[in-house]
Order: C-alpha cells, then structure tokens, then sequence
C-alpha cells in the first residue's frame, strides 16, 4: 500500500488513434500514470475502453501515436530489435485467452524452452534445462512429464494458463502485465490462478499491472486501481478510497454492476 | 497427420489426386517402355492417321492362309475418293439418265453398282472435253480393278531384267498378323514432321509438367517471400512491396509475358527461361493473398508471445506465422502450376513458347498443328490429344484445389 516504491513504468500524454480520415478511432486518449515498483496495479474498465490497447503500447508491441513511456525513470527507447528483446526481459504479459496464446503446431514445452533460452542462454545442459522447467511446473501445480511432447489443443484452458504462469516464473521479469489472465477459466481455475500470481509476486517481488473488467477482483487483489473509460483515467488511486468511496459517476456504475448473491440486482443501469 | 488423412477424405481432391498421379505415371512409365527418342521422324508424309502399320512387303512375303470367309467389297468404296465418287454422281445424272434425289442419297456401294451397269466405256459423251472422256475411261479402269477377282501376279526383276513371276495372291489369301516381324502402331497417328504423336505427347507433358512446376515453384517463392515480408513487417516495406505487386496487377501478366519472352530473343528462349519467365509474371496474386493473411496473424496472441520471448522476426515468420497459412500457400502453388502450364501452351499457339526442336512442349504441339492447318484438313489426332491432357493436367490440378479449399475452410463444405 506505500507509495514509496520507486517509479517503475511511468507515462504521460500517451495516446493511440486507429484509422485515417473520417473513421478515426481513439482507442488511449492522452492518458498519465505512475506505476511503482512492487505494486499490484489493477486497470479496469468495460470492454472497448482501450484496455488492451494500452497494455500492448505498456509492453511495446504496438507503437504510440503520440506521448511518452519511461521504464526505470528514464525514457523508453525501442527502436532496434535488441533494445526490444532488452526491455521484454523486464516486462512480460499472460495474455487474455490461453487458446490463442500458443502456437498450435509447436509443443508446449516449447514455450518455456524459449524462456530459459532468452533468460540464461542456450549454453545451458539439457539436463538442467530440464530441472528448469520441472521446477517452474511444480510451481504452478503441473507435472513437467504429462506436458512434454503435447500439443496445446490437449491441454485444458485452466493447465494452459497456468502453463504461462510458470513462464513468467521462468522469466522473472520486473513488471507482468496481465491481460485478463482469468477471463477465460471457470471460477474454480481463476482463483488458482489468482493464488498463484499472487504466490509468484511474493517470490520474485514484481510490478504486476492486473487488467480486469471485473472491480470486485481489483480490489481484492490491488493496491492501486486506474478505472479507464473510453480511453481515459477518469479515476485512479489507493484501490480501498477508489473502489470505497468512487467520486466518478463511471466508477459508480462498475460497482453497481458487480453482481451481488444477497440481494436484489440494480439492473437499471446495465 | 490428422489434417491430411482429411484432405484423403474429400472426394474431390482425391479425384484430382488420381488424374493427376496417372498423368504423372504415364510420363514416367511410358517413356520406360517405348525407348525410342520422342521427336524421332516415323513417318514421311504428314499426318498419318491413327492405326496399326503392318510393313506391305512382309504382307506378300508372309506364308498365305486360304480362308473361306465372305470378302467384304465396301472397300472398293473406301479405296474411291469423295472427288471420284461426286465425278461418278455429276456422270450418272448427266450421261446415265438418272435422277438427282436418287444419286445423292446414294452410297458408293449403289453408286458403283449404277456405274456398272450404266457406264459403257467404248461409247463417246456428247459435249464432254476429251479430257473428261479420257477421264472417265481411268476411273472406270480403276473400278474395274478393284473390283475384279482377278488374282494379283507379284513378279520379280530377274538378271535380263524380265518380269519373272515369283507368286500369286488369291483374294481368300490371308496373311496371320503375329508372323509379321515390321508393324508398328501409331495409336495417335503421326503429326506434321512424321512423328509419333502418343510418344511426342507424353515427352510434352513431361516438359509441360516440368514447366509448370519451375513456374509455380518461383511464382510461389517470389509471392510468399514479398507477401510475408510486407504482411509482417508493414509500414514502408509494406508500402513499397505493395506498390511493386500494384504496378505488376495493372499490367495484364499476359502482355508482360508476351513482351519479355519477344524481347529475351528466339535463340535464348529454352524450357527454362519461358518456364523462369511464367514465374516472374505470375506471382501478384500470391503476394496480395499471403499479405492479407499475415496481417491478421500478426496481431495474434501467440505472434505476440513469440515477440515475447525474444524470437527474431525471421524465427516468428518460419514458425508462428508460416504453418497458419502453409494450408493456403499449397493451394495457391497447386494453382500457379496449372497456370503455368496454361501460360506456356498460350505463348507457345503465339510462336513466343520455348524455341526448341529437341524438345515438345504441349503448346509447341499446338503450335506445330496449327501451322500445319490439322483443324482445317480434319487431322484431329494433332491437337486433339493435346487439348485434352492439357484440360486433365488443369482439371486436376483445379479439383485438387478445390477439394483442399473444402477441407481447410469448412464454410465451403457441401
């Protein structure tokens, strides 16, 4: 809850417009923010509001059309290929939808030999390699020997997801930037993924930026909390004053949407 | 695995598949059978019509067997040409006092009965050129010929160089097929330059086939590394290389095909070079095609993981874009190959196709029966069997498409 981690990943007036002419799209208006280290960031915000688009323009997979993002205090640069692949070291995504997250023809073992390969080269022994991935898929509650040799079309959506937790375990990266990394598993699976993100920060003590549409599990899980609409921050801080006390009307009718088990439901506003 | 056990179940393909393997089969058996070189001159003339030559010497000189079977006499109308006979309607309406109904409907059987019966050789016509007299008296002789039963005396040159005769041949003589050693089938008959067609076929198809595969291979190559190239990388090399596959779409890829392969020369034009030519032409649909297809995998999750993990963009090409739209590449290649082969024969009917004489291809097959007017003298086995395995190579090829475009894009399954 301190705000006296050091700045990890700040921006200012950063902007993204799709389209040319009549049919422009502003997907992030003009958006500031100041992510701290060790924090838990929560984004939420309804479908269409630019979530996602800021998410990939925070991991550099998309360019700005306009503004600036520093990482670690000093500006962002990321032009060539390396001083990309130096950046992802540091930042890493799970993406929304484990399905489309793997590429259908390799092996899912894959995934996480290519993680070792750009964390600690490709010198390393087989062997090791090998206790590597064991090791980060007992992690996440995985048997390393049921995986090799599999295709993810053979893998539930709950393993698959999990499977990228422990990429990220692997990684050790300084932010993770989670894209709805629930959104697409049953209740069960999505608080075992919780449990282990949350698992994962404690053990190698990362940013991680949490996007969501759901609020309820933003301020379960959050220490700050930005609400986006259209676009834009229309209120963001401490996720306790945020989602207690909301001062923007937008805010408001997030929290009157949460779907309540005692009670009535407010279906006015939907 | 599982994908391709599919494609083995759409009928279509599998029919494509089959017409294509034995036309491949065909080029690779055949020429493993009949040895003799595809552009080998048979015969002296032109255009000899399908059938089975028997050498006329080894005939007489074959061991006659007397067979008591009725002779047909319908030859003696065959061995009369369409002039004769429409010279023996014009003298049995004139001189023979008969009807024009009853002498047209005729067949040259009741013709020659009519002629017979009416004609009297010693008699002078009124009003007939001496020559047509003179002609009528020869072609009364030969009839007479054909259609006497007289035995036919072969004779031989002795040292005083008198006529000496050596045997007879009765009209119930029959010689047994199997004791004559020269005989050659022409199953297609011969073509303008003597050769034999069915083995100047297959020899085309292979050159054909071998064009189209060359074509297709540098069209696809070309295509797929341009469209790659712009679809993932976009921006201004996506600006540039669509800029270049615009120029070359406006231009129609005939004309251009045309231009180049008049400006390359007579000389310089091989098998190859045309087949290079196709190619280089041909590639603007693939590029548009693949380009379209890699821009909305770019933006894929699991490009993106890949990006991720620190891949190089050549690595995300070859593994996480690649195998999605390699489905679409075969089909695209299988459609550049018949369209090569296409491609070839319509240079090749405009004289631009490969300058060779050592070489057929289907289109200089064409070609040659065009020159040579065999659609205007009925010698349909000159361009006939061209066109149709033209039109199996590219039928097949197309239901193979088809066939495979079912099995990867499910909305289009009946």
């Amino acid at each position: 809850m301190s705000e006296l981690g050091a700045s990890c990943l700040s921006g200012r007036g950063v902007t993204k417009v799709f389209g040319i002419g009549k049919t422009v799209t502003v997907a992030v208006d003009h958006v500031d923010f100041d992510f701290r280290e060790g924090q838990i960031i929560s984004i939420v915000g309804e479908s269409g509001s630019g979530k996602t688009t800021f998410s990939k323009m925070l991991l550099g997979l998309i360019s700005m059309t306009e503004g600036e993002i520093s990482f670690q205090g000093k500006p962002r640069v990321l032009k060539t290929c390396a001083q990309k692949r130096k950046y992802w070291k540091d930042i890493q995504a799970i993406f929304q939808d484990p399905f489309a997250s793997y590429n259908s023809f390799r092996k899912v073992d894959s995934v996480l030999l290519d993680c070792i390969n750009m964390r600690d080269g490709k010198a390393l022994p087989q062997k090791k390699k090998e206790e590597m991935m064991t090791e980060a898929c007992s992690f996440v509650n995985l048997k390393y020997e049921e995986l090799t040799n599999k295709y993810p079309f053979e893998l539930s959506g709950g393993q698959m997801q999990r499977l990228m937790i422990a990429r990220i375990f692997l990684l050790k990266p300084k932010i993770l930037l989670a894209d709805e990394p629930t959104s697409m598993v049953d209740a069960c699976s999505r608080a075992t993924i919780l449990d282990m993100l949350l698992k994962l920060r404690s053990e190698v003590n990362m940013t991680i930026i949490f996007i969501t549409h759901d609020i309820g599990l933003a301020y379960y899980v959050s220490d700050q909390v930005y609400i986006m609409e259209h676009g834009k921050f229309v209120e963001r801080g401490n996720a306790e004053n945020v989602i207690l006390h909301p001062q923007a009307e937008y805010t408001k009718r997030l929290i009157s949407d949460v779907p309540k088990i005692y009670g009535n439901w407010d279906l006015t506003t939907v | 695995m599982n994908t391709i056990r599919q494609v083995f179940r759409s009928a279509k393909f599998v029919t494509g598949f089959v017409i294509f393997i034995a036309i491949i089969l065909l080029t690779i058996l055949f020429p493993l059978f009949i040895t003799y070189d595809p552009l080998d001159v048979v015969g002296n003339g032109n255009f000899y019509p399908p059938g089975t030559y028997i050498s006329q010497k080894d005939t007489i000189k074959a061991n006659p067997y007397e067979l008591r079977i009725a002779l047909k006499q319908s030859n003696v109308g065959d061995s009369l040409k369409t002039d004769e006979l429409d010279k023996i309607k014009e003298w049995l309406t004139q001189y023979g006092g008969m009807g024009k109904s009853e002498v047209q409907d005729a067949d040259a059987e009741s013709l020659i009965v009519m002629w017979t019966d009416k004609y009297n050789p010693s008699k002078r016509f009124r009003g007939m050129l001496a020559s047509e007299q003179k002609y009528y008296k020869r072609l009364n002789q030969k009839l007479t010929e054909l259609l006497t039963d007289k035995d036919i005396i072969i004779a031989e040159q002795d040292e005083n160089n008198e006529l000496k005769e050596k045997s007879k041949v009765k009209s119930s003589d029959f010689v047994n097929l199997k004791e004559i050693s020269n005989k050659r089938t022409l199953v297609l008959g011969t073509d303008n330059f003597g050769r034999d067609v069915l083995r100047e076929l297959v020899s085309a198809t292979t050159t054909s086939l071998r064009i189209g595969l060359i074509a297709g291979v540098v069209a696809t190559a070309i295509g797929l590394t341009l469209g790659l190239l712009a679809g993932y990388l976009g921006g201004f090399i996506d600006d540039l290389i669509l800029f270049i596959t615009n120029l070359f779409t406006v231009i129609p890829s005939f004309v251009l095909l045309i231009l180049i392969s008049y400006s390359v020369g007579q000389k310089q034009r091989g098998v190859g070079l045309v087949a290079l030519i196709i190619g280089i032409t041909s590639w603007t649909w693939t590029t548009r095609a693949v380009r379209s297809q890699v821009i909305s995998l770019r933006n894929r999750d699991h490009v993106n993981l890949s990006k991720l993990s620190g891949h190089s963009s050549f690595k995300i090409i070859m593994t996480d874009i690649l195998p999605y739209i390699a489905s679409y590449v075969v089909m695209a290649f299988i459609l550049q190959v018949s369209s090569g082969i296409l491609s070839e024969a319509q240079l090749s009917m405009l004289g631009l196709g490969p300058a060779t004489t050592s070489t057929a291809t289907l289109g200089l097959m064409m070609n040659w029966a065009m020159l040579y007017s065999a659609h205007l003298n009925g010698s349909w086995w000159a361009y006939f069997p061209v066109l149709f395995m033209i039109a199996m190579i590219s039928f097949s090829l197309n239901l193979m498409n088809t066939g495979l475009d079912q099995v990867f894009n499910p909305q289009l399954r009946d």
